[in-house]
């Protein structure tokens, strides 16, 4: 009786690799009639009319035309995380079905795991755990150095949420700050982080020694930074991208690494991801790859998943949603 | 800016030296080194090229100068030229423009000769040692210049004793010190080694999304120490809009404290208490060796982790060892143990809560150069009576 009176929403599934965090379930529970992937297939009949809502944990469940058709009163999906290139905007638009993802509240984790990996790459942390911990270890070398980050100049290309709080942390650190966005910020909003704009791209790379991609991916984004790019940046420089994969072009950043084109790269995301278990960047030492997790704390995640209830509350009752993206 | 420092440091001890014929007077440094491969813009380096009347060996020609120079010069003891434990070679160029160098070797092959042209020991990575039988067989020594911050390594009493001075370099570590305070921070909260470990093991077949970290942005940092170094991570940590507190032997004024927003914790114990994170910037005394053991660390959140960027000596590491297995806090990330490199069975290195990295906080192509300077500076000062800059006197 008491599961009726509450909307029924979609999930993938609770627990296992992919699914809804068990300590999330007790929150939701309070809200939503969750039903399951497995559940809604063993009773499509019944279930597909009560299904108001998807909560989409991480990409899943994946939705095509065919559950489209068998969900009549599905509302909306929420998404958790910011990026949404992994939908389809123009179906679901064309039944009418209303997008939400969870924008903000991964800005600053996202903008800390980017100086995380700038520090650590240029720093040669992995690299140095490694020795400080090898059974093979009798000494420290003397020679043995990384790169400074403080009073070096970070090249920022998207300065829109995440990358501005790069920008606001990167000041800190006396960094001389450039950056290139699709359009100018305004001037205070330069100033209180002293970063200057380039206009063009080419202008941002061949002045960088630390180049980190924040942009969102569009059409416009896609491979952005292909073999072109990598050349005019300088052969000491560092590519960071918090971003998406398919942001660089992987081919190309490849070769520039292997030839010294630029000095490393350190990528939070890659295309596909995980990357398949021969792909040359697995095996390069100037390369540091994590497992896309900038927005992977306790708290962050947590908030996604209230953020989500919002806007699956709102859309089913008809108010404003926080958090709407629009074609 | 702590560049600008190093290089009015050589400029200022020209002025006031009225000995034009000294070498040091030369082109600045950066500019002289070879293979320099800092990344720094042009446009930065091209604002330290001196003028027409610099070098004032130019319209000798370059085998009378170097000769003359190289009798002129000081001698300045080094442990070796390269390999393990030796000065780099970009360094021993920098320090050839105003030292007559002497390799450890060299000196022990010709004690009798040698031993009276040391006027100074240029000390690295704690090398050469510094013992009571080496300052007994060098009657002209007046300065042990150290590159580094911390002296712990240096019987500061001994060395004073026969009428020696110590100096360090306290500006050129600062900024790269601080920055491996803030990488170690955010490494070991976002679990940066792991992660990196996952990504690339041929056994992943796909990213758990419940694996997660915790936040940096608007934890608590407690800062034990707040010198220069401190400072600069407080400077750094406050752009993450962390909560900052800090102990210290003194507080220090309010419009630092503001500048910053650090809260002074004249008890240890209440920073313990509040804070997520915990990093030690003091440098290593008599009185405060394991200031950090068991009471402490079981004062500390279980959710916290300890950093330490001063010295290995501070930690209790057998407490550390026990807190870690039992949980008794998060995690802990170490640039410095005692000793280094840790014996290869110590039970630190089995731990998966722990990030080590073996003592690379100066580590970096510019603070290299820039510590090699500061020691020239303050070397050459004491060796030309001028006030000294950074000299360390013993307790």
């Amino acid at each position: 009786m008491e599961d009726q009176k509450l909307p029924c929403v979609l999930i993938d599934c609770i627990g296992e690799k992919h699914g809804v965090y068990e300590e999330h379930v007790e929150f939701l529970k309070e809200h939503f009639c969750l039903i399951t992937m497995k559940e809604y297939i063993e009773n499509k009949k019944i279930l597909g009319k009560k299904i108001r809502a998807i909560y989409m944990w991480y990409h899943k469940p994946v939705i095509n035309e065919e559950l489209l058709q068998s969900l009549p009163n599905l509302k909306i999906v929420a998404s958790s995380g910011v990026g949404i290139d992994h939908l389809d905007l123009n179906l679901l638009s064309r039944y009418g079905v209303k997008v939400s993802n969870t924008p903000f509240i991964v800005s600053t984790d996202t903008a800390d795991l980017g100086m995380a990996l700038m520090l650590a790459s240029s720093r040669r942390l992995v690299e140095g755990y490694q020795m400080a911990v090898s059974p093979d270890t009798e000494y420290f070398p003397a020679n043995w150095l990384g790169d400074e980050v403080s009073g070096a100049t970070l090249g920022i290309i998207g300065m829109g949420t995440i990358g501005y709080k790069v920008a606001e942390r990167a000041k800190a650190f006396e960094m001389k700050i450039l950056y290139h966005n699709r359009k100018q910020r305004n001037k205070e909003e330069e100033n209180a982080v002293g970063a200057i704009y380039c206009k063009k791209i080419d202008d941002l790379l061949r002045q960088s020694d630390f180049v980190m991609l924040a942009v969102n991916l569009t059409p416009q984004t896609h491979k952005l930074i292909g073999k072109r790019e990598l050349q005019l940046m300088k052969p000491t420089a560092t590519l960071i991208n918090i971003s998406r994969g398919l942001v660089v072009e992987q081919d190309d950043l490849v070769e520039a690494l292997q030839n010294k084109v630029i000095k490393a790269a350190a990528l939070d995301v890659t295309y596909p991801e995980p990357l398949p278990r021969d792909h040359p960047l697995l095996k390069m030492e100037n390369v540091l790859i994590t497992p896309h997790i900038g927005s992977a704390t306790k708290k962050t995640r947590h908030l996604m998943m209230e953020n989500m209830t919002e806007s699956i509350q709102a859309a089913l009752t008809s108010l404003p949603i926080p958090h709407e993206v629009l074609l | 800016m702590l560049r600008s420092k190093a290089f009015n440091l050589l400029k200022s001890i020209h002025l006031m030296s009225g000995q034009p014929k000294l070498a040091y007077k030369g082109i600045h440094p950066v500019i002289a080194s070879h293979g320099h491969h800092s990344h720094r813009s042009v446009g930065y380096r091209q604002r330290y090229k001196t003028g027409a009347g610099s070098a004032g060996g130019r319209t000798l020609s370059a085998a009378l100068t170097k000769a003359m120079s190289e009798k002129e010069l000081p001698g300045l003891l080094i442990l070796d030229i390269g390999g393990t434990y030796g000065v780099q070679e970009n360094i021993v160029a920098l320090l050839k423009k105003h030292f007559c160098l002497i390799t450890m070797k060299e000196f022990l092959e010709n004690k009798k000769e040698m031993s009276k042209k040391i006027q100074s020991v240029f000390v690295s990575e704690c090398r050469p040692t510094v013992d009571q039988e080496l300052l007994e067989s060098l009657p002209n020594l007046k300065v042990i210049g150290n590159s580094g911050v911390g002296v712990d390594h240096l019987n500061l009493k001994m060395i004073s004793n026969f009428g020696v001075k110590v100096t360090n370099t306290p500006h050129a570590v600062a900024d790269s010190t601080a920055d491996i305070g803030m990488a170690l921070m955010l490494a070991s909260a976002r679990r940066l080694v792991e992660g990196s470990q996952i990504a690339i093991s041929p056994h992943t077949k796909y990213f758990a999304v419940d694996w997660l970290g915790v936040e940096v942005t608007r934890a608590t940092l407690g800062i034990i120490g707040m010198g220069r170094i401190g400072y600069k991570v407080a400077q750094r940590a406050r752009a993450f809009e962390m909560k900052i507190l800090y102990h210290n032997r003194k507080q220090r004024r309010k419009e630092e404290e503001q500048a910053v927003g650090a809260h002074y914790c004249e008890k240890m114990e209440d920073l313990l208490q509040q804070s997520d994170f915990v990093m030690l910037v003091v440098n290593l005394t008599p009185e405060n060796h394991k200031m950090i053991g068991k009471k402490e660390l079981g004062l500390m959140k279980p959710t916290a982790t300890l950093i330490n960027i001063g010295r290995g000596a501070l930690i209790d590491q057998d407490a550390l060892v026990e807190a870690l297995q039992n949980n008794v806090i998060r995690a802990a990330a170490l640039d410095v143990t005692y000793p280094e490199p840790l014996p290869r069975d110590h039970p630190l290195l089995k731990l998966n809560n722990i990030i080590i990295t073996p003592h690379i906080g100066t580590a970096t192509v510019q603070a290299i150069q820039m510590m090699a300077e500061e020691a020239i500076a303050n070397m050459l000062a004491v060796l030309n009576g001028q006030p000294i800059p950074s000299e360390v006197f013993p307790k």
